[in-house]
């Protein structure tokens, strides 16, 4: 097993592509190494991206905000800006474990690790946020969604590292939100999760919605049928009926250690329609 | 498998060690370094016992390789009092009997230290969650919830 | 000596205060020393292979892949640690349940281990061992494994209990009765009757401290061991015994103890960590990993309990009866035993009767967990008890009240009450102000009560008064939460010195004689007896060398607050002579001053405790919040406050993480799914109010102050408070611990009739 700390994203990406055996990415730590400690992976070469210049920043663009790999995610909850644009992604990314973990843990690691149940994810998705994916002699940007492909996998071929996370810069009436269900106040895995953005007209009518579910099927995944529900709407009585009832449907859950199948689709809808009140309070919607 | 040489710096002293690649900072804490007191409670961050400070941010040292410290800064319980003067919440811990067994004793410290290093203030609400990536089985949290308030209201008279 | 153990009133001048303790500083500075801190000299690392499977046949182990491992020095498996037990079965059972003989009994079930250079060359050695396993069917519930068609643990068992000897093996290893009267004539008096069936899933003692030790036996035949437990003597006896060691050649150091609530109390890893170190003939470390820690140690009982309760109008109970079946894991147990005798033991009944059975399951062995088996019952009774007094319209205080136990009651479980705590605990809940606070929407409050026996048992301490007259304590019982402060607290007490000059330690199994373990609340109780003894035996000495001093009959000596007084006026010019100063003289009087106790503290005060709570539920989601929690208990005389409000709240803690979150989840495949903090969910701070307590004092007349243990009873009550408290607020009666969402949820829906 060897630890190599590269200076350069084409020097981790060239590391990585040219591992013999399994190799893994460090940054935050707080999947691999307790993945390395269960005895699930044994690689034979550890990455760790933290001294690559910039992927420890979260920087402010035209476009909106570029948000580096190997940044924690309490970082992000320091950043003013960023919390004041992206409440929801902030909300989202500080609930992913205990303060410890905040420390060292990361969106981009949050996303790789493929759970259906991170938390980061539906709000990123609900965001329209895009991967920054680099390979030996490759850059590409894609959608968030398109990275993780089910539980534990993702698309990202062998070399290919996900440098940064960006967010568009925000509309006027915009807002987002971010729920998890979980059975104590703090430490768990969410057992169900919604994460929500609306942006409204001038007259407080939703103009446009994303609304992203996570731990009910083998991704988080974008609910496009609620977004219709929402559109148009101040969300009234009945359209949160019609979304928790939407929701609900487009769930695919399991049942396993942390919920049912009856309790994962019954609190999608409640959570879906708690979040998106709150990102419609957010946008200023009244 | 080659060993890592790391350099570092642990309570202000510079420390150098070798590690494996895939040793955690708390097993070359405990095992190399004889610097017992962060403890081991499940190796997976979710309880807490092994917090140190790295580079002013709290952290669950099983969660970190030995290998990262090179060059950054390591606080531990060992660390926290200054010669024979016990830290306020050292000092507090004792006050309360905001332990029994004491084993989570030190992880609660390093993290009340950075959590009122961060927040000289909280609310008890703030203390209960600033504190939540901390397992205790004995206390039921309530003196160490008393010991940090009190703590902090003697720190900020300080 | 005489020692005369019987309570006399006092007034106390250390006992009652609250000092820091003396283990206090090394504990906040990262110091002191648990299990895993210690090392030695050339010391190998240990690591236990367990099996991946509930239940299966041993065929073959192959171990020599491992052997010829560079760095592994010593590889065991059963045949390594043959039968001694010599027919004592529940020795057979630890040695099984140590090291898989035959079969693996559970997921987790120890088969072989290694000892190897560094700990990465001990995994790979567990995966060079070659296992041949033949699978068997598994069960894991309780009530699946009582049928005819469950699948047998063990085919020598036959039922014990039972009228007529059975024909056929099972896996309930024993029916057990408890009660009097006539139930069937109590019944027929009863204007109401509630019946009920309730359910609790396995959960674990959850000590933040994995088991650990070291072990290092000499060619010699002498070993030593470091390790964290409740009772070293009870190690010592029992890995001397599975090794064919004589127990005087095996000394065992109690480390620093990461807490324990009765999952200290078994040996596990030791026997094995012995057995290796004496195959490689090097020091052997063996720590626990966390997941081990639930797979393989611990749990307490699931359980499947029937209660009817029958009362007059006038809220006097004229029968109750319970059946409750308790799972022991995968050997006998005798758990339903023990919630058979405490179901009932608060109120006062004509008619009684219980009915325990014990069951076996595919799950590790069942072990103590801070008043063992009396929470579940006390979950059925007290459920059904507020289900009763709201069917009557009395209120459930006022019902528990009117039945409850009182000084010359019969107890259920046999023995007539001495002066007891039930009752003032209910009267202090009456007008505590908890339960006047007011409520809103979607909150409930419950209250409940509950009982532990409390235990004493052998105990042995030594006193040693140095010559500059500081004091020596040293005990056998092992401090597992602040108790060398209360046993200084006793020491300077009865000596009349002030509690800074003593110093207490918990000695090795070398420097005192045996003591039981720290279990059944027994630390400071029995510990304390032996303390006081010691001191008026060492005070006996004292005042022996100051008659010598002063040269006048020892009789005419008497000790008063820490000083020697000749008494009479004709000594009116000798002045008093401290403690210090007759311990400095100590060398020419006769020698070092001491005081020894060996003793059997019998007469362990019973102790009750009444909780409140309140709980707001999220109808829509099933989450629950606590909002506020009261605990109301007898101490007898809370020696060290502190220390006793803390057994409170933990036991309260304990109590709500067990009512609300935790369990054992088995999968369909007999393994268990949460082996860790992640998702074997205990309370963390923010899921938390503070614990609000009350301490009743109730003197216990057995002990020289009063005092009753005080440990164990806190986590009696929680599981039905809690459930009172969810079952008003959801306006549904929840009957399956623990209450976790998607349970309170389903309910709530089933009630919508959704």
């Amino acid at each position: 097993m060897r630890y190599i700390r590269p200076l350069s994203i084409e020097d981790a990406a060239g590391l990585l592509a040219g591992s013999a055996g399994t190799a893994a990415i460090l940054a935050g730590g707080s999947d691999l190494l307790v993945r390395m400690k269960g005895g699930f992976i044994e690689p034979d070469l550890i990455v760790d991206i933290k001294a690559i210049d910039g992927l420890g920043e979260i920087r402010e663009t035209a476009e909106g905000f570029s948000i580096g790999a190997a940044v924690p995610c309490a970082v992000l909850g320091e950043n003013t800006a960023l919390q004041k644009a992206w409440p929801g992604v902030v909300e989202a990314a500080k609930l992913i474990g205990s303060k410890q973990v905040q420390g060292r843990c990361t969106i981009v690691g949050n996303l790789c690790n493929a759970s259906p149940a991170a938390d980061s994810v539906p709000a990123l998705v609900a965001a329209g946020a895009k991967a920054v994916v680099v390979g030996p002699g490759t850059r590409r940007t894609i959608a968030v969604e398109a990275v993780p492909t089910g539980p534990g996998k993702t698309s990202l071929a062998k070399g290919e590292i996900v440098e940064a996370i960006l967010l568009d810069s925000r509309l006027p009436r915009s807002g987002d939100a971010y729920l998890r269900f979980i059975p104590r106040t703090e430490m768990d895995i969410a057992v169900v999760s919604a994460g929500v953005n609306l942006t409204l007209d001038e007259q407080g009518r939703v103009k446009s919605a994303r609304l992203a579910l996570g731990a009910v099927a083998p991704t988080v995944i974008l609910v496009e049928e609620a977004a219709e529900v929402l559109i148009g709407s101040k969300l009234d009585e009945a359209t949160l009926e019609r979304l928790a009832k939407v929701c609900s449907g487009a769930c695919r859950p399991i049942d396993d250690k942390r919920g049912t199948i009856e309790f994962r689709r019954k609190v999608a809808g409640v959570l879906a329609k708690r979040a998106a009140t709150t990102a419609y309070a957010r946008a200023g919607g009244k | 498998m080659a060993g890592v040489a790391v350099s570092t710096t642990i309570n202000g002293d510079n420390v150098e060690f070798l590690c494996q690649p895939d040793e955690t900072l708390l097993d070359v804490l405990r095992d190399r370094l004889g610097l017992t007191g962060a403890k081991e409670g499940c190796g997976t961050g979710d309880c807490g016992a092994c917090s140190i400070i790295l580079d002013d941010r709290l952290v669950c040292s099983c969660l970190v390789l030995g290998a990262e410290a090179e060059g950054r800064h390591v606080e531990t319980i060992e660390g926290m009092a200054h010669g024979d003067r016990l830290h306020p919440l050292q000092q507090k811990f004792l006050e309360h009997a905001a332990l029994q067994c004491g084993v989570c004793t030190p992880g609660f410290l390093m993290a009340a230290k950075d959590l009122l290093a961060k927040n000289p203030d909280p609310t008890e609400e703030e203390i209960r969650f600033g504190l939540a990536g901390n397992l205790c089985r004995c206390t039921g949290y309530d003196k160490i919830v008393r010991a940090v308030q009190d703590a902090a209201s003697v720190m900020k008279g300080a | 000596m005489n020692f005369d153990p019987r309570y006399s009133g006092r007034n106390f001048t250390s006992v009652g205060t609250r000092p820091i303790r003396p283990d206090g500083v090394d504990k906040v500075t990262g110091r002191a020393r648990y299990g895993a801190d210690f090392n030695m000299a050339g010391q190998l690392v240990g690591r236990v292979l367990r099996s991946p499977h509930a239940h299966a046949t041993i065929r073959k182990i192959d171990t020599s892949k491992a052997e010829k491992l560079a760095g592994v020095k010593a590889v065991i498996t059963a045949a390594d640690l043959p039968d001694l037990t010599d027919g004592d079965a529940a020795m057979y059972d630890i040695l099984d349940n140590c090291m898989a003989r035959k079969k693996a009994l559970y997921d987790g079930h120890a088969v072989a281990a290694v000892a190897a250079v560094d700990a990465r060359t001990a995994r790979q050695a567990l995966k060079l061992i070659e296992v041949d396993y033949e699978v068997l069917p598994h069960v894991t519930d309780v009530d699946e494994a009582m049928k005819h068609s469950a699948p047998l643990i063990n085919d020598a068992i036959f039922t014990e209990g039972l009228e007529q000897k059975p024909v056929k093996p099972s896996n309930v290893t024993k029916r057990t009765q408890y009660g009097h009267g006539d139930i069937h004539e109590g019944f027929g008096q009863a204007d109401f009757v509630v019946e009920r069936s309730f359910k609790t899933e396995q959960t674990h003692q959850g000590y933040i401290e994995p088991h650990a030790c070291v072990a290092n036996v000499s060619s010699d035949g002498t070993a030593d061991l470091w390790v964290c437990t409740q009772g070293h003597f009870v190690y010592r006896q029992h890995c001397a015994q599975l090794l064919g060691m004589e127990a005087s050649k095996l000394r065992v150091t109690s480390s620093e103890i990461g807490g324990g609530f009765g999952g200290k109390t078994h040996v596990w890893a030791e026997p094995v960590a012995l057995a290796l170190s004496r195959k490689a003939g090097r020091p052997v470390k063996l720590v626990m990993t966390r997941d081990e820690v639930f797979r393989a140690s611990g749990p307490t009982s699931a359980t499947s309990i029937d209660v009817r309760i029958g009362a007059r109008k006038d809220g006097t109970i004229t029968a109750a009866e319970a059946t409750l079946r308790y799972s022991c894991g995968p050997y006998a147990g005798t758990w339903a035993e023990i919630g058979a005798m405490t179901a009932f033991a608060c109120y006062k009944l004509e008619n009684v009767r219980t009915v325990g059975y014990e069951v076996l399951v595919n799950r590790p062995k069942t072990a103590a967990y801070r008043a063992p088996s009396a929470p579940m019952a006390a979950f059925a009774v007290e459920s059904a008890v507020d289900e009763l007094a709201k069917e009557i319209g009395m209120d459930p205080v006022e019902f528990r009240i009117r039945n409850a136990a009182q000084e010359g009651t019969r107890s259920s479980y046999g023995p007539v009450y001495g002066p007891i705590g039930i009752g003032p605990t209910l009267e202090a809940v009456k007008n505590h102000p908890h339960m006047k606070a007011p409520l809103g929407k979607n909150q409930g409050r419950g209250m409940a009560c509950g009982f532990w026996f409390n235990f004493g048992g052998q105990t042995c301490t030594d006193l040693n008064i140095g010559m500059d007259g500081s004091v020596s304590l040293a005990v056998g019982t092992v401090d597992v939460g602040g108790s060398r402060a209360s046993l200084s607290l006793v020491a300077a007490e009865e000596l009349g010195i002030p509690y800074e000059q003593i110093k207490a330690v918990v000695a090795d199994t070398s420097s005192l004689g045996y003591n039981d373990m720290t279990d059944g609340s027994r630390g400071t109780f029995s510990s304390s007896m032996a303390t006081i003894s010691a001191a008026r035996n060492a005070i006996k000495v004292l005042r022996e060398r100051a008659a010598q001093m002063w040269d006048i009959p020892v009789d005419d000596v008497v000790w008063e607050k820490g000083h020697a007084i000749a008494k009479g006026e004709k000594y009116d010019n000798l002045a008093a002579l401290s403690l210090k100063e007759i311990a400095a003289a100590s060398g020419k009087t006769g020698g070092p001053i001491a005081g020894h106790s060996e003793l059997v503290a019998d007469g362990a005060g019973v102790s009750f405790a009444t909780h409140i709570c309140d709980i707001e539920v999220d109808p829509e989601t099933g989450s629950t919040r606590v909002l506020r929690y009261t605990v109301v208990q007898d101490a007898g005389k809370a020696v060290h406050p502190t220390y006793v409000e803390g057994q409170y709240q933990g036991g309260a803690a304990q109590g709500i993480g067990w009512a609300l979150n935790e369990e054992y989840i088995y999968g369909k495949d007999g393994r268990l799914q949460n082996p860790g903090f992640l998702d074997y969910r205990i309370p963390v701070c923010s899921d938390l109010p503070m614990i609000d307590t009350q301490i009743l004092e109730i003197p216990n007349p057995n002990h020289p102050y009063g005092v009753r243990g005080v440990g164990e009873t806190s986590i009696v009550p929680p599981l039905a408070a809690i459930a009172n408290a969810v079952s008003n607020a959801a306006g549904v009666r929840m009957t399956h611990i623990p209450m976790s969402p998607p349970r309170i949820l389903a309910a709530i829906e089933a009630e919508r009739g959704g």
